[in-house]
């Protein structure tokens, strides 16, 4: 089996959109260390572009879009191995199903994975997971009695610290209720390639550059430069703003005009 | 002929993924006839006909053990496709009491396994698994990444060196290396084996004698405390 020795980018060649009709955007290409968000009203095809990418799709998907690796089309050999390779797509519908504990989960993990040391990896993976929920994941749990929002914060941190996947895909995370400008910043420090799925300005508006969809088809990439880099501290202080509002709320508090100001 | 079967716990998607198989087979100018054991119901059969338009047949093994029926049909269900002038026949079965397995020696072996039912399947299943060809994971997109990581390891630990395709049946993606192995594959020559041992035979509970208690009992028995033992002429 090919390896690919060294992932430096991966491109999106376009297919069809849902009429059959070629769709606008030919190409796209994502670099190591850079976050991408794909954004369009509901129905418009942003989760089957996502899985174009996650089944390394070779003109053999309804879409008929192809997935290249550093510029080459991957051989039909290498591909129908999705669990040892590259690529890690967390949605709202991937669950745990297993019944083991949270620590011997992760430790069986790493060690099919090979990682080096594998408490350290475990502990790293738990930090970083413990960082995105409200409530800290506790280690005896079971796998399935996690809640929601933790069982997506562990996926996440698992498949970037232990799985070491080199490109993660996150479908509409921010449902969750996890602390997702948190998971931008962590994610920024590993470099990788991230693929948001989002409905979410500030997300959006941190990505590196969107694509918009629309009819099945990806209609225009934009990157985010001049005017948007400047609106992104106005919508950082409006959402701030909504994240302390969601705090005082969980934290039983009765809202006034005075906690909108501060 | 060419041979292909196709085992596997019920519900695992089988039918989904010998579907996209067998449309690329004709793809590929194959003629496939269609052939399905199960105990007491399958539907399978009328799917294939009028989903692919091929001949179909199916089988229930009753009182027989379905793998076990799969030897005493398989020399005339060849026949029968031969004369329904297919060039492939694949047999769908259900794997159920995990001691045995139907894939025969000169034929292509396949098990298909749903990724949701459990890290630990690959160590249950026994021959099913690791008399195979080839095993094919589904329903690998309502799990997590990690999990379906650890499937993958504990086939590999069961049967090292095993192929195994992930594989999303709702489109067939992934499948094209089953069509090549079985587009591949020699004609079938007689005489036919089992590609593994049966268990161990006949035993007198199987015939019927019903008392508890493995005194009652002679041929291969097994006390609670000890291994199994032959007891009896």
């Amino acid at each position: 089996m090919e390896k690919i020795v060294r992932l430096e980018r991966i491109g999106i060649l376009g297919g069809y959109d849902k009429n059959g009709q070629p769709e606008p955007v030919r190409e796209v290409e994502f670099n190591m260390g850079q976050v991408a968000s794909i954004v369009g009203a509901t129905g418009s095809g942003k989760t089957t572009l996502i899985k174009d990418v996650e089944l390394l799709a070779n003109k053999n998907t309804p879409s008929n879009r192809t997935i290249t690796f550093n510029g080459i089309v991957p051989s039909e050999e290498y591909c129908p191995v999705p669990s040892d390779r590259l690529i890690a797509l967390i949605t709202q519908h991937t669950n745990f199903l297993s019944d083991m504990r949270v620590k011997d989960f992760l430790v069986t993990h790493a060690s099919i994975r090979g990682s080096r040391g594998e408490n350290s990896v475990v502990d790293e993976t738990l930090m970083f997971a413990n960082q995105l929920t409200g409530e800290s994941i506790d280690t005896a749990n079971v796998m399935t009695e996690l809640s929601g929002g933790q069982t997506r914060a562990l996926m996440i941190a698992d498949a970037v610290v232990i799985g070491e996947s080199p490109i993660i895909l996150l479908d509409e995370i921010e449902n969750a209720g996890i602390h997702r400008i948190k998971v931008l910043e962590l994610l920024k420090q590993y470099k990788k390639i991230f693929i948001f799925v989002t409905h979410d300005p500030r997300i959006t508006l941190l990505s590196d550059f969107r694509i918009v969809m629309k009819n099945g088809a990806m209609q225009k990439v934009i990157a985010t430069n001049g005017e948007e880099k400047k609106v992104v501290e106005q919508v950082k202080k409006i959402d701030d703003l909504l994240l302390r509002l969601r705090a005082y709320i969980r934290n039983g508090e009765i809202i006034t005009e005075f906690h909108l100001k501060e | 002929m060419k041979l292909a079967i196709c085992s596997g716990p019920p519900t695992s998607g089988k039918t989904t993924v010998l579907k996209h198989v067998i449309k690329k087979l004709t793809n590929k100018g194959e003629n496939t006839a269609f052939v399905k054991t199960d105990v007491q119901f399958a539907c399978e059969d009328d799917f294939f006909a009028q989903e692919l338009n091929i001949p179909t047949k199916k089988i229930y093994s009753g009182e027989l053990c379905p793998d076990h029926c799969n030897v005493m049909i398989l020399g005339d269900a060849l026949e029968w496709a031969e004369k329904e002038r297919a060039t492939v026949l694949v047999v769908e079965t259900a794997g159920l009491c995990l001691r045995c397995s139907p894939y025969v020696e000169g034929a292509f072996g396949m098990v298909v396994l749903e990724a949701t039912s459990g890290m630990n399947l690959p160590k249950k299943i026994g021959p099913m698994l690791s008399l195979a060809d080839i095993a094919v994971v589904t329903k690998i997109d309502l799990i997590s990444q990690a999990e379906r990581e650890v499937f993958r390891a504990r086939i590999l630990e069961v049967c090292p060196g095993m192929r195994i395709i992930e594989s999303d049946a709702l489109h067939g993606i992934g499948v094209e290396p089953i069509v090549k192995m079985i587009y591949n594959s020699s004609d079938m020559k007689e005489p036919i084996y089992l590609r593994g041992n049966p268990p161990i035979g006949t035993c007198t509970i199987c015939v019927g004698k019903k008392e508890i208690g493995w005194k009652q009992h002679f041929g291969i028995v097994r006390p609670l405390d000890n291994q199994v033992f032959y007891r009896g002429e």
